[in-house]
């Protein structure tokens, strides 16, 4: 048996930080606003792991749950966004995060 | 065996984030996101959160990502965009500087705390391995999710009819002719 490292916790949660990170990054640089909102989910993943990763380095089951309740209201937050979006889209197709810059219809 | 499941999952993970922002077509992103969230699924498992590896599979990439779709290919919005085109011209290397620095500064911050942070506090998680319960993992969080916790789990519900019934108030088609603000209402 050869001994290699194990991931520790601390390589979790630089991974969540980079996913985190470049999400981010999404959110900037898209201008359509679904890719956007797929760039949110990075995000809300990245904070996901590292909430596992936590809950097992501190042996509590509370991390796991919470990551349960970010994963409902994720849930609701795209049904919701897409309805906008879906909304805004039919009035006007091939809009941009760039042309709802005004809250008038 | 671990460390093999971690660099595999991370190359997943990683490859499909980067995919999501640098593809032209979102159909593409969408699929790209799939990656991600099934790498995602495969660290949950490693992490012994097993219940949640399965939700993550049914939620995310069963719901959420064909919710995706299903508003990509209804709306016909899946002409892909130019991204040679750069409309505000510092935009993208601003971007590009905040998301290093971002990353930077969580780095830093995780490799400094990394031995500060004491392990081992909480009561310890039931493993399936250990307890030769399969649905250890299902039972423990079911016990923490309905006694300590059971309060946020009624508003959580109450939060999903909200959503429902606001999207359909929000995607319904407007009986009359919509003057201006009629297509929102």
């Amino acid at each position: 048996m050869i001994a290699v490292a194990q991931p520790t916790t601390a390589w979790y949660l630089i991974l969540a930080a980079l996913l985190f990170s470049i999400g981010t990054v999404g959110v900037m640089v898209r201008r359509n606003p679904l890719v956007m909102f797929m760039c949110i989910e990075l995000m809300l993943n990245a904070v996901n792991l590292s909430f596992v990763a936590l809950a097992r380095d501190l042996g509590d089951i509370k991390g796991q749950t919470t990551v349960f309740f970010v994963m409902v209201v994720a849930a609701a937050e795209v049904v919701v966004g897409l309805g906008i979006i879906v909304a805004i889209l039919r009035r006007r197709p091939n809009a941009t995060a760039d042309d709802m810059a005004e809250l008038k219809g | 065996m671990e460390l093999f499941v971690f660099v595999l999952a991370s190359a997943m993970i990683l490859g499909g984030a980067v995919g999501v922002i640098v593809r032209n077509h979102p159909v593409h992103s969408a699929l790209s996101l799939v990656l991600t969230l099934f790498g995602v699924a495969v660290m949950f498992v490693s992490l012994e959160a097993h219940f949640l590896a399965a939700v993550q599979v049914i939620v995310y990439a069963g719901a959420i990502v064909v919710l995706f779709l299903f508003v990509i290919m209804l709306l016909g919005v899946d002409q892909s965009e130019n991204l040679m085109v750069e409309p505000i011209p510092v935009q993208r290397p601003l971007a590009l500087i905040v998301g290093v620095g971002l990353a930077g500064v969580l780095v830093t911050a995780i490799v400094q705390a990394r031995s500060a942070v004491q392990t081992g506090t909480g009561a310890g998680l039931d493993n399936a391995t250990q307890t030769g319960d399969h649905d250890s993992n299902v039972r423990q969080i079911a016990r923490s999710l309905f006694s300590d916790y059971v309060f946020a789990f009624e508003l959580v519900s109450v939060l999903l009819v909200v959503a429902v019934v606001g999207t359909v108030l929000l995607s319904r088609r407007p009986a009359r002719l919509p003057d201006d603000i009629g297509a929102t209402r």
